[in-house]
């Protein structure tokens, strides 16, 4: 390449775009894929609402009630996860651990939540995925959120054992808030995992 | 015409020249540890032309079986076999990869950038989707290969039907290289965009930049359906779940949704990006600006969407209702008001152009020429009353081939023929490739398009054999000669790729005078791609650097 000359046209002034960085790219469109999995799953648990003759039905199965606990715990810890978010950008690594550390566990009760009223359904209902339709879908589509809170709740631990050694500072911002964003999404996708199994089983006539 | 020189040229990653220089058992553990677009990209390719050569001959074996009536060369069940594991295999493990490979090796070169945005991601990918695809061929191993077609329609794929552990090879290795291509999907949109050199704006990227994205938005929303899917599947078979279990009031009708609502897309995967491909080398081998490039760019979009929305015109014969029919039939004749669009453009790029016609663009013309047919023959079937009669004989079988070889493997030639002299540092040789055009020309329209005849006279699909009072064995020997004649086409090219990386002339940085950042580094590219970051001020970069005086910016 040669210097231009004075006479040749000087090309305009490059400015700095200003969208979502490679990462949040990344993230955001690993969650466009989740939310097509998710929705799949959802398509065939409605498909098949109604449609059973043999019990346990929906409305027999569930407890509202602690599925309205579960929730809770989930919506709660979006709301810490946002904090704890927060307070590392501003630098204050103690109250980041404090808020991480509050929405593991409130991953972890809803964990604990589940696993009761799996053993309830299974030992007390007879509910398991070959009994009915029900069962199939329900597993499927409940299990699948259950997986996906683990991992959420496993990388949280990984970050928060990172942080206690000190090594989760600032510059790691980028790292927690994709992980907070897999987090808000996990939830989400519950909400909407309770409207349609949970509240739709007291709802509807099924 | 000035060229772009650089002064010094380091490290390279040619394959033979890291083979030679290093030894092989080095060369081995630095190419299963690598996490270097390149040759990643590399390993896509040569994947999917080992899984060619096996999906060719699957089809070969299906070919020789059919060529007489009442022929007993395999036996039925073996036929079911060979058509599920090549429909599979061309599908999967030939055609998504080899794209994701090309994607792979040239997007970052093509944006300025160093790398993809997440390397081990990247090498995750490439290695889950072999494995996925080694997961498929080692029920032969176990004697029992899946006969399920590569849309396995349920309840065909139930337990109580089908005993066989192939269909469970079948349904893990598919959901583990979808995961592989999710992966890779994830990466091409994180370079595509947040990647980009400076001043190389969304309206500068490549056009192949474009289709790349567009793709991987479909992957992510068309996989993931198929995944569940294929779960759902492997819990009716493993846990006793009924998805699809018909006796328990599971539905083959859903099945055949989510298939679709995955499979239809995927024709897009398969063709969006070779779509990119010739609209790179169109306009350097007609010497003039790719056409209409907003318009283009809009098309690619429009397509992505419309064709989310057309899955059902698979299933115009399951019985959907008449209000559903005709939803899915006038949503998938809109289709080709967006294909419509670019297929005017790129002849009105060649229109006035001083086209060259070498081998890359050579196989263009190839595509133009038979995509078009493919595309007609996909409006006829998609008007549902002609469906009706037609759906399910070979009719359908010569129209998606038509699409897939003489769009998306014309195509994909193109490309490779096209940037072989920047991924090797070597030029292929243009009398094979003459050859190999030729041979595949005459033998693809020999194969498929007696087809189309032998479904119109009423041929059905996924048939071993049939009566000599049918009157089809004349269409069906002039396939298999067709195939025949296609055959040793495939072997010159793999022969060229292999001869030309030691005998081929050697290769300048942009031996075909182009216009995009990747003939601006070394042929092959070192390992950093760039020396210093590229900076681009329009869509043409090195039109710029090559005519100071009249650089393209000025005008767009
Ligand atoms: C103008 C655009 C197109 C239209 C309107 C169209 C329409 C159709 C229709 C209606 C069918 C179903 C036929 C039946 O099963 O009865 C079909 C099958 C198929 N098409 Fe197309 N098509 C188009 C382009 C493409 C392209 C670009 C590809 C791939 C690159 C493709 C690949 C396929 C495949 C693989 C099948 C068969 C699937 C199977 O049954 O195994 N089509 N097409
Ligand atoms: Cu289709």
């Amino acid at each position: 390449m040669t210097e231009p000359a004075a006479a040749l046209p000087i090309p305009p002034e490059i400015a700095p775009e200003r969208t979502l960085n490679a990462a949040q790219w990344g993230m955001a469109s690993f969650l466009v894929s989740e939310v097509a999995f998710f929705s799949t799953l959802i398509v065939a648990y409605v498909t098949f609402l109604g449609r059973d003759v043999v019990g346990p039905l929906p409305a027999e199965a569930l407890s509202l009630k602690l599925a309205f606990g579960t929730t809770l715990c989930l919506v709660a810890s979006s709301i810490f996860i946002h904090f704890a978010e927060g307070a590392l950008r501003r630098g204050n690594n103690a109250s980041f651990k404090l808020l991480w550390a509050a929405t593991i566990a409130l991953g972890v009760a809803f964990l604990v939540g589940t696993a009761y009223e799996w053993h309830d359904l299974i030992f007390e209902k007879q509910l398991t995925i070959s009994r009915n339709l029900f069962g199939t879908t329900y597993y499927t589509l409940v299990g699948f959120h259950g997986l996906h809170v683990t991992v959420g709740v496993i990388a949280m631990s990984i970050i928060l054992l990172l942080a206690a050694r000190g090594a989760i500072t600032k510059e790691h911002e980028t790292g927690v808030q994709l992980v907070s964003w897999y987090w808000h999404f996990v939830d989400v996708v519950w909400i909407v995992v309770f409207l349609v199994v949970y509240v739709g089983a007291k709802g509807g006539s099924v | 015409m000035a060229t772009v020189d650089h002064p010094q040229r380091l490290a390279r990653s040619g394959i033979a020249a890291d083979a030679a220089s290093r030894g092989w058992a080095a060369a081995l553990h630095e190419w299963t540890t690598t996490v270097d677009h390149k040759k990643i990209g590399i390993m896509y390719v040569l994947m999917s032309l080992v899984f060619l050569v096996i999906g060719g001959i699957e089809a070969l074996l299906m070919r020789w079986q059919l060529f007489y009536p009442r022929a007993e060369v395999i036996g039925p069940n073996v036929f079911n076999q060979l058509f599920t594991m090549h429909g599979t295999t061309m599908v999967f493990f030939v055609g998504m990869p080899i794209l994701i490979g090309i994607g792979n090796y040239m997007l970052p070169l093509m944006l300025g950038a160093r790398d993809m945005a997440f390397p081990r991601l990247n090498a995750f990918g490439f290695w889950i989707t072999l494995f996925g695809g080694l997961l498929v061929y080692l029920s032969f191993i176990t004697g029992a290969a899946p006969e399920i077609g590569w849309f396995a329609y349920a309840p065909l794929t139930e337990h109580t039907f089908d005993r066989n552990a192939g269909t469970d090879f079948w349904a893990l290795g598919l959901l583990i290289s979808g995961i592989g291509t999710i992966g890779a999907a994830v990466n091409f949109i994180a370079t595509i965009l947040g990647m980009r050199a400076p001043g190389m704006t969304m309206r500068k990227i490549p056009f192949f930049a474009w289709t790349m994205l567009w793709t991987s938005f479909q992957m992510l929303l068309a996989i993931p359906p198929l995944t569940a899917a294929l779960v759902m599947v492997l819990f009716d078979r493993q846990l006793g779940a009924h998805f699809f279990d018909v006796q328990n009031g599971g539905s083959a009708y859903l099945w055949q949704h989510l298939f679709w609502f995955f499979g239809h897309p995927e024709v897009y995967i398969l063709i969006l990006p070779v779509f990119g491909m010739v609209s790179e080398v169109i306009p350097v081998f007609s010497r003039k600006v790719l056409f209409g490039y907003e318009f283009m760019a809009a098309a690619t979009m429009a397509i992505a969407f419309i064709s989310l929305g057309v899955w059902a015109h698979h299933m115009f014969c399951v019985g959907m209702s008449r209000t559903l029919d005709l939803y899915f039939a006038a949503a998938s004749l809109i289709v080709s008001i967006p294909t419509g669009i670019k297929f005017f453009n790129w002849l009105a790029t060649i229109y006035g152009g001083r086209v060259s016609l070498q081998s890359p663009m050579l196989f263009c013309f190839g595509f133009l020429s038979m995509f078009l047919i493919g595309g007609l023959t996909g409006i006829m079937l998609a008007a549902a009353p002609f469906d009706f009669q037609l759906s399910d004989s070979y009719f359908v079988v010569g129209h998606f081939h038509w699409v897939l070889i003489g769009g998306t493997l014309f195509g994909t030639f193109a490309g490779i023929y096209y940037w072989y002299p920047k991924v090797t540092g070597r030029m292929l040789s243009e009398r094979l490739a003459h050859w190999h055009f030729w041979l595949l020309y005459i033998g693809f329209i020999l194969t498929f398009g007696p087809m189309h005849v032998s479904g119109i006279l009423g041929m059905p699909r996924r048939i071993y054999t049939y009566d000599p009072s049918r009157d089809w064995e004349w269409w069906n020997q002039l396939t298999t000669i067709g195939a025949l004649v296609q055959t040793p086409s495939y072997a010159i090219f793999v022969y060229n790729l292999i001869a030309s990386l030691w005998k081929g002339k050697p290769a300048v940085d942009d031996p075909w005078d182009a216009w995009t950042l990747e003939w601006t580094t070394s042929s092959p590219p070192p390992s950093y791609n760039f020396e210093t970051q590229p900076i681009v001020h329009s869509r043409r970069p090195l039109w710029d650097l090559k005519h100071p005086d009249d650089p393209d910016w000025q005008y767009e």
